[in-house]
């Protein structure tokens, strides 16, 4: 099947031409949805073949190129449209197919009776399509093809409702606004992209590392590379300083925020850093940025996630945070538990995110928490698998977001030291707290809603049997990752799969910390009890005495303002980037670079022209005899200069 | 003769004056040809005259012809009122 890999592209592209060409004479809901969400679960069956056969080959074979066609071949520069089959792109295609396809099953539910069906389904399967391309490139060129492919089909899916008000202004300038910022980054990845070219003469992913390692290349070019790199990846991944937009992304539909903006795409630069590994071993300044931007970035995005009352916006700032986390996993080192957090994540925020488009569903799209409550005994199935990944991001073991978020803790202290282990557990007690407050105010407690008006109701079964496979996903996804200390001699599974793309640069780090197992458990012990007690302060907070949590938001006024507006990080790019350039824009390139100075010069040319020509055109009289004596004179003189020549 | 076209053409301001002045000049530059034809005893001069003169007879059609046209349209044959080719 590894041989077939280039299938799990061509399907999503097949649904996307057949539902894009034939979707709007169709109009038939099922044939579109099975179209849609067939082509997808065909990709991720071959997928699961290529990973079977994969694990059947020897270790150091497990790295495969098929090679499709040449693309690009001028003056030295050879493209090939070629597909790379490792453990970590079979790895990332099983999560992008596997939760991708659960969630176009549940699309058909959510999205039944949507004017524009078959749109939304086109678009999703581009997405897949983009998104399959970016993670089996074998070079970089190839997977900025993907990159901006699903940078796209985010814009398109955030403005999908394009009609729809969002916030103050409306979905489509929410996806333009995802659209610009992700170019801030695309800029920063494309310099990369072209240091790397420089430096290594190739864009091909084996060329390009097998040369990190035998060229001699000053420290100085890896760490510049692995800078431009990690813009890109804080532009997709939504990192500081280019966060903002993924509040906004929101906008799109539920189950486009669960493939999107949470599961897939998001993790697109995680992944990208990953596999330049060697790059960013070798630039261990880049590194340190990036361990720093990540952890600083969990504790923002955590703090904002406290206060905010839209669903959806508690969660889109959760995946920010986790994403700082997945962040401060590369920076310290720890590639595979990076990538690891990338998986467990995706099953439990895809299924955070489809819990709360289940939930959305049946209030009417009402998506302030404030007004929900009690919502347990309505919807039984979203309430025990909101619950399951609830509990699974916060932390609490056996379930898989303890794993993968345990080994980030502990290699960030192992590996960088005991500041970001200790922001990295405030962190994780702020995501118990803010995904708990979440979860007592959706599900339990006084029912907040005027129930003549609302009947919340359970969604129908195309939508709650995704919510259990994400379920059964999230609770048991983090077994194939148990720790070394409690697995024994067959060591963390995963960790040993993805061993062998990132053994160049974990040799070249060599900082594997050799701390005991004693340390170990302690530390774990502490993040577990970090997540109980923002669970319980939660349950504290918001059940039991209801009126402690606006006591304490009117006790810390500024504070809870603050972060209610998300520090103003909003406004202030409104004030010190979009308003500068929309005023010089306005006072400096339009009133005076092109009114004064463009068409200054063409129009005081053209009244230059009018004034010689207006003097010039009175000796046109029009008289033919007056005409006639000038050509006689002329004449006569010619003949007289003529006759003096001659003599 | 060749002079006194000339004034005829720069002077008068009737175009049929105008036009017969031009005719002069041809006949003027015509009986040069003969004259200098026969002085070198060359009979290419005179075959060009006939040349001359042909083309002179189909000119002074086409010029009548304009001449009547613009009348009808101006109701004048004066040169110096029919100034429209200015700007």
């Amino acid at each position: 099947m590894i041989h077939l890999i280039y299938l799990t592209v061509l399907f999503p592209l097949f649904g996307f031409l057949f539902n894009g060409i034939l979707g709007p004479k169709i109009k038939n809901e099922k044939v579109i949805g099975i179209i849609g969400s067939g082509t997808i679960g065909i990709a991720f069956i071959i997928a699961v073949g290529a990973l079977f056969e994969t694990l059947a080959l020897p270790v150091d074979q497990r790295l495969t190129i098929i090679t499709l066609f040449q693309w690009i071949d001028v003056a030295g520069l050879n493209i090939h449209f070629a597909y790379q089959v490792d453990q970590l792109s079979l790895v990332m295609s099983l999560v992008v197919t596997g939760v991708g396809f659960i969630i176009h099953v549940y699309s058909i539910g959510y999205m039944h009776g949507d004017k524009s069906f078959w749109r939304f389904f086109t678009y999703l399967n581009l997405f897949i399509f983009a998104m399959m391309n970016l993670i089996l490139a074998d070079n970089f060129l190839l997977l900025f093809l993907g990159w901006e492919g699903v940078g796209l089909c985010s814009y398109l899916l955030i403005g999908f409702w394009y009609d729809r008000k969002f916030e103050k202004s409306t979905t489509a300038s929410a996806g333009l606004k995802a659209f610009i910022v992700n170019r801030i980054g695309d800029f920063g990845f494309l310099l990369g992209m072209f240091l790397i070219y420089s430096t290594f003469g190739s864009l091909i992913f084996t060329d390009v590392f097998s040369r990190a390692l035998s060229f001699n290349v000053p420290e100085h070019i890896f760490t510049l590379i692995a800078i431009f790199l990690f813009i890109g990846a804080t532009g997709k991944s939504a990192q500081i300083p280019l966060l903002v937009w993924l509040p906004d992304a929101m906008a799109g539909p539920t189950p486009v925020s669960a493939l999107i903006h949470a599961a897939t795409m998001v993790t697109a630069g995680v992944y990208m850093v990953a596999r330049c590994s060697i790059i960013y071993a070798s630039a261990p300044t880049a590194m340190m940025v990036v361990a720093v931007i990540g952890v600083f970035t969990a504790f923002f995005a955590a703090t904002i996630g406290l206060v905010q009352n839209d669903i959806k916006k508690v969660l889109a700032y959760s995946t920010i945070s986790q994403l700082g986390y997945m962040f401060l996993a590369l920076g310290a080192g720890a590639f595979s538990a990076g990538i690891f957090h990338v998986m467990t994540h995706a099953f439990f925020k895809a299924l955070l995110f489809l819990g709360a488009g289940s939930v959305i569903h049946s209030m009417h799209d009402v998506q302030d928490i404030r007004h929900y409550g009690g919502l347990k005994k309505y919807m039984p199935i979203t309430y025990g698998t909101f619950l399951v990944a609830a509990t699974a991001i916060s932390g609490i073991p056996p379930l898989s977001g303890f794993f993968s978020k345990d080994e980030i803790l502990w290699y960030s202290y192992a590996n960088l030291g005991i500041v970001f282990w200790l922001i990295g557990v405030i962190t994780a007690l702020l995501t118990a707290f803010y995904m708990f407050r979440l979860y007592f105010l959706t599900f339990e407690g006084k029912e907040k809603f005027d129930s003549h008006k609302t009947h919340p109701h359970e969604s129908p079964k195309l939508m709650t049997v995704p919510l259990i496979a994400l379920g059964v996903l999230s609770a048991i996804g983090g077994f194939i990752g148990i720790p070394e200390i409690f697995s024994g001699d067959h060591g963390n599974l995963f960790h040993t799969w993805l061993a062998p793309v990132f053994k160049s640069a974990e040799i070249k780090l060599m900082n594997i910390g050799s701390h005991s197992h004693f340390e170990e458990i302690l530390f774990m012990a502490i993040s577990i009890v970090a997540g109980v007690a923002g669970i319980y302060y939660a349950w504290y907070a918001y059940l039991k005495k209801p009126a402690v949590a606006d006591k304490t938001a009117s006790r810390f006024k500024g504070a809870y303002n603050i972060l209610l507006n998300k520090y103003f990080l909003d406004e202030a790019y409104e004030a010190s980037v979009v308003n500068p350039i929309v005023k010089g824009s306005e006072n400096i390139l339009w009133k005076i670079a092109d009114n004064r100075i463009i068409d200054g010069t063409i129009n005081n040319l053209a009244k230059l022209v009018d004034n010689i020509s207006g003097t010039i055109k009175k000796i046109q009289t029009g008289v033919a005899q007056s005409y006639a004596l000038v050509m006689i004179l002329g004449v006569l003189i010619a003949l007289l200069w003529l006759i003096i020549s001659y003599s | 003769m060749f002079s006194v076209g000339i004034v005829g053409v720069l002077t008068r301001r009737n175009a049929i004056v105008v036009f017969m002045s031009v005719e002069l000049m041809l006949n003027s530059a015509n009986l040069t040809l003969i004259t200098f034809s026969s002085y070198l005893g060359d009979a290419t001069g005179q075959l060009f005259v006939f040349f001359v003169m042909a083309v002179a007879a189909a000119e002074a059609a086409v010029g009548l012809a304009i001449i009547i046209a613009i009348f009808r349209n101006k109701l004048t044959v004066n040169i110096d009122e029919i100034n429209i080719l200015k700007w």
